[in-house]
């Protein structure tokens, strides 16, 4: 059996996830990531994308947008601005956000603010690739 | 003694307030239950954020940071949670003391207040009202925590204010809510949680980086927070100055019931002997 640590995920309005599991993947501002327990004390900060959590019976996957992570070796705490389960999602208005995001990149001028219509783009694309997962 | 009708009229104006603090009191009840719940569930999130900053500012003491130094110039900023709606006890009045009674002088200080009865106050005793959120006092969100917090963060950045404090009524219980004025920024570190937790910790990307992101997060959770613990001392407050108002109501009715019930008996043996003296001075 496959050694299991701590994993809390927090956000303002509740308790999103907490239990034990053995393997975290989550995606951080410097890459992709995949913990197991043990790992050396790490804070990185939150890019968005898929957070995969393997349990004992089972992977769980949620949509995650922004925060930071904790990782210490027994424990994981990922302070999550938002996070949501598949089943949260509403795949028609994340694809109509990854739309606009797009078109607004696409006919970009000196008004358009790049990094909001990046991070939104980002957003959008983490809930559809969750869904689809 | 008043008259009869006179007694009848107060007694229904009476009654009529009296069924709408009843109803207030109850809408409040419903409305404190959910903002508890709500400021119960936000918890975690906020007790988490401020080990986490604590213990990465205590390990990293030295660090150079503009968010971490006092500055020497600009003013002070206060954000002050009020509420929108009056009828609450002493709610907005212990709030506005606390302002009122802080030792930086009015002029060196402004004001960025989230309540429309707290900006009406302090406008009117001449405090500068730099921003003005109240209408999202109703229902706050996190992204609209994150606004302000970002709003006085770039004031913070510019150098128009060299510190901010937050003032808001804590909610302890549902019967017992405290005022309390806390420091935002620069951001203090509490010295005796510093050796608690030694583990030495890695950043990625940098440490400057990780306190930039991180630090503006811990402001929003903060307010977020206060936000929260004021909506349900607001409806806490209100229930019970309801409460209070409906029982107080309650009595002046039993007394005025007595008195007219006196002033219709009164009336009754007046007429009466009326009708009997004038029988007499028929017969």
């Amino acid at each position: 059996m496959a050694e299991l640590m701590k994993l809390q995920v927090i956000c303002p309005d509740r308790m999103f996830y907490e239990g034990e599991v053995s393997m975290v993947e989550l995606n951080t501002t410097e890459g992709e990531m995949g913990i197991y327990p043990k790992h050396i004390p790490l804070t990185s900060i939150l890019a968005p994308g898929i957070l995969t959590i393997t349990e004992e019976n089972g992977l769980k996957n949620a949509a995650l947008h922004s925060g930071f992570v904790q990782i210490l070796p027994e424990k994981v705490t990922i302070m999550a601005e938002v996070a949501e389960w598949p089943n949260e999602i509403d795949l028609d208005r994340a694809e109509a956000a990854r739309d606009r995001a797009e078109e607004r990149i696409r006919t970009k001028n000196s008004k358009t603010d790049m990094a909001r219509a990046e991070t939104a783009l980002q957003r959008a694309i983490a809930r559809i690739n969750v869904i689809k997962h | 003694m008043a008259s009869m009708r006179d007694i009848k009229r107060r007694k229904v104006s009476i009654q009529s307030t009296q069924q709408i603090t009843k109803a207030m009191k109850l809408t409040s009840t419903v409305k404190l239950q959910k903002a508890k719940t709500k400021a119960e569930q936000s918890k975690p999130y906020f007790d988490f954020m401020y080990e986490t900053v604590n213990s990465m500012l205590s390990r990293s003491g030295n660090i150079n940071h503009p968010y971490l130094k006092a500055k020497d110039t600009g003013k002070t900023a206060i954000v002050v949670i009020t509420s929108n709606r009056g009828l609450a006890g002493g709610y907005n009045n212990n709030i506005i003391k606390l302002v009122t009674e802080f030792e930086v002088p009015k002029e060196n200080m402004v004001v960025y207040t989230i309540g429309s009865k707290g900006r009406d106050a302090l406008e009117r005793r001449g405090y500068e009202i730099k921003e003005d959120y109240s209408d999202i006092v109703e229902d706050p969100q996190y992204s609209e925590a994150n606004m302000i917090s970002r709003d006085l963060l770039t004031a913070f950045e510019q150098g128009e204010i060299k510190e901010i404090y937050l003032a808001y009524t804590f909610f302890k219980n549902t019967v017992s809510h405290e005022p309390r004025r806390i420091k935002l920024l620069p951001v203090e570190i509490s010295q005796e949680e510093t050796d608690a937790k030694s583990i030495p910790m890695n950043y990625e990307p940098g440490e400057e980086e990780a306190l930039d992101m991180i630090i503006p997060k811990y402001i929003t959770s903060i307010v977020y927070g206060a936000l929260m613990q004021a909506v349900a001392s607001e409806n806490g407050a209100r229930m019970q100055a309801m409460d209070s108002a409906t029982s107080n109501a309650e009595e002046m009715i039993d007394s005025l019931s007595l008195l007219y019930n006196r002033a219709r008996q009164g009336s009754i043996t007046q007429e009466l002997t009326e009708i009997i003296a004038g029988a007499e001075a028929i017969s």
